[in-house]
């Protein structure tokens, strides 16, 4: 073995400190599957785009319900502290969780929420989309408004690949779920889509 | 050319991580009781060690789990199991008897916030000590604090090679951060990362004492069944393991659990430093924590600020001898720590009055943010 006792010197050292992070948080109560989506993300960011990601989380104790939230830091260089420091992006699927998190945001950042759950807004700056409700009206199935908010964030902030994201929302669903997870991914980026415009 | 399936750059969990290091050093024994948040590693090794060939046992509760680790690696196997602070508590009784049959084992404890049941989804750093001074008596333990995903694998795989190597159990200090946290790793291959076995006897089974006194102090192990004859106690025994109560006996034994790690530190010490060569002030921090203070080491640097980081793998022996060293011409020193100060008195005993010793705790449930260690930096430079 190779063990040596000389100190190993990390030459990955010359970086500014917080040069290119950008932070994602989604966020909602517990078993709305937030932490999958940030799995799914962070595979399509990491694995499918080739980026630096880590993914984080935070949870209680509860199996559902109480406050729930998967974090992400992206970034071409090395990243160090992994948990997020000042938002680029929050998603927000509940008012508690819009409430509590929106004073993590920097300045210009990005804030998504659902719109039928999410009613007192702290900002102009923002996207609302009823997540829930195009889930259940369109879908037909309310388990998969976590995929149609991941298309939403794909085509609102062009973080992720549609390509990449797709794969990876595909490689993690149930079989015989694909079609709906297809439509639901579609669905986030098509209402994304028009509301930009 | 086909590339293998472990150059495929993957997602991979800390949790999962230090299940699949375990599997590569060779573990085919796991038997442990679920507890937040380390259960993916049982359930990994659940899934796993039956198609490799190897055997999961869910216990009835943590000492029963220590008590399989011991007997299956008495029997020969590699073994391992993972709990976190309340089970790492439940399992200090039979630790301690595997320091004095010294039997190799893996303990990974995934650290969350105690004392007691405490916060079972939180992290903590509050067990530091407890790997050392878990169990009660004289011994010298072996632990490590991986800091990253691809850490929580090779760490595992340290860890193993160390237990087999010095015939001891060793602790992996991992935390509920790391132990969830998923980062993009390439598994290393077979072979890249070098596997250590526990020495087996090459004598006649009559002449064969299990814990006979040998130069480095560490005794070749017959396996049960092997086909040697040896005596297992937690009572202070002599090098054939029957009971002993002769003081130059006993006086043997304690210092061989002491000086077969003790003198053979330097194949243990693992440390890493980052901006240190023109420091003046240096922050000392481990696992998660160091990932906070790394980046603070940084914010300060922009602001032109000579920190540097000195980042202890091994925790256990501490890297006394390297530490002192890196501390020279050091103006003060900041120790940052998810509890209410522990490692911080093994810097304050290197520092020994040459620099000021400053300490940053949290203890909440949540990691250190680097602006608040870049604060602190600030005011104690």
């Amino acid at each position: 073995m190779a063990a040596s006792s000389k100190p190993k010197q990390n030459k990955k050292n010359n970086k500014k400190s917080q040069d290119d992070r950008y932070e994602i948080r989604l966020s909602g109560s517990g078993g709305q599957g937030l932490i999958l989506a940030g799995v799914i993300l962070a595979e399509a960011i990491g694995v499918g785009d080739g980026k630096n990601v880590v993914q984080t989380q935070s949870y209680g104790p509860e199996a559902r319900g109480g406050a729930s939230r998967a974090d992400l830091v992206i970034s071409d260089g090395e990243i160090y502290y992994p948990k997020s420091m000042k938002l680029d992006l929050l998603l927000a699927l509940t008012q508690e969780a819009c409430d509590t998190y929106y004073p993590d945001m920097k300045e210009r950042g990005l804030l998504v929420v659902d719109s039928n759950m999410v009613t007192q807004i702290p900002t102009k700056n923002y996207y609302g989309f009823p997540f829930s409700r195009l889930a259940r009206e369109e879908i037909g199935h309310v388990m998969v408004a976590n995929v149609i908010a991941m298309g939403a964030i794909a085509e609102l902030t062009g973080i992720v690949s549609m390509a990449s994201i797709k794969e990876a929302v595909l490689s993690r669903a149930p079989k015989g779920t694909e079609e709906k997870n297809s439509r639901a991914l579609e669905l986030g980026a098509k209402v994304a889509r028009a509301a930009k415009k | 050319m086909a590339q293998s399936k472990n150059s495929v750059r993957r997602l991979v969990q800390g949790n999962e991580a230090s299940m699949l290091g375990a599997l590569y050093a060779g573990c085919n024994f796991f038997a442990g009781y679920p507890i937040t948040p380390s259960t993916e590693i049982a359930e990994g090794m659940a899934r796993m060690l039956p198609k490799k060939g190897g055997r999961f046992i869910q216990m009835e509760d943590e000492i029963g789990s220590m008590g399989a680790i011991i007997g299956a690696s008495a029997a020969g196997a590699k073994t391992m199991t993972a709990t976190s602070g309340p089970g790492f508590s439940l399992m200090q009784e039979n630790i301690g008897y595997a320091y004095i049959t010294e039997v190799p084992c893996v303990v990974v404890n995934v650290q969350r916030g105690g004392p007691s049941t405490g916060l079972p989804t939180k992290i903590g750093q509050q067990d530091t000590m407890q790997a050392r001074w878990g169990t009660h008596g004289d011994y010298t333990a072996i632990s490590v604090a991986p800091a990253s995903v691809r850490e929580c694998f090779e760490q595992t795989v340290k860890a193993f090679n160390f237990s087999e190597r010095f015939r001891t159990p060793v602790t992996v200090l991992s935390d509920e951060v790391l132990g969830h946290m998923r980062e993009v790793i390439t598994l290393p291959e077979e072979g890249e990362i070098e596997i250590i076995n526990r020495e087996k006897p090459d004598v006649p089974a009559e002449w064969y004492h299990h814990f006979e006194a040998t130069p480095n102090l560490v005794s070749p192990m017959a396996g049960f069944g092997e086909g040697y004859r040896f005596h297992m106690t937690g009572l202070v025994h002599d090098p054939e393991g029957f009971p002993t109560a002769d003081t130059n006996e006993i006086r043997k034994k304690l210092s061989k659990l002491r000086n077969k790690i003790v003198r053979f530190s330097d194949e243990l010490v693992q440390l890493e430093t980052t901006m240190m060569d023109d420091a003046n002030i240096a922050v000392v921090a481990y696992g998660t924590a160091a990932r906070a203070a790394q980046q603070a080491v940084l914010m300060a640097r922009d602001k032109r600020i000579r920190a540097g980081l000195i980042r202890p793998i091994t925790i256990w022996p501490f890297a006394d001898d390297q530490i002192r060293a890196l501390l020279k011409g050091i103006k003060t020193v900041l120790v940052v720590e998810l509890n209410m100060g522990q490692i911080v008195h093994e810097v304050d005993r290197l520092a020994h009055r040459h620099c000021k010793v400053e300490s940053l705790n949290r203890f909440d449930g949540e990691v250190l943010d680097p602006v608040e260690i870049f604060k602190r930096i600030l005011e104690v430079k």
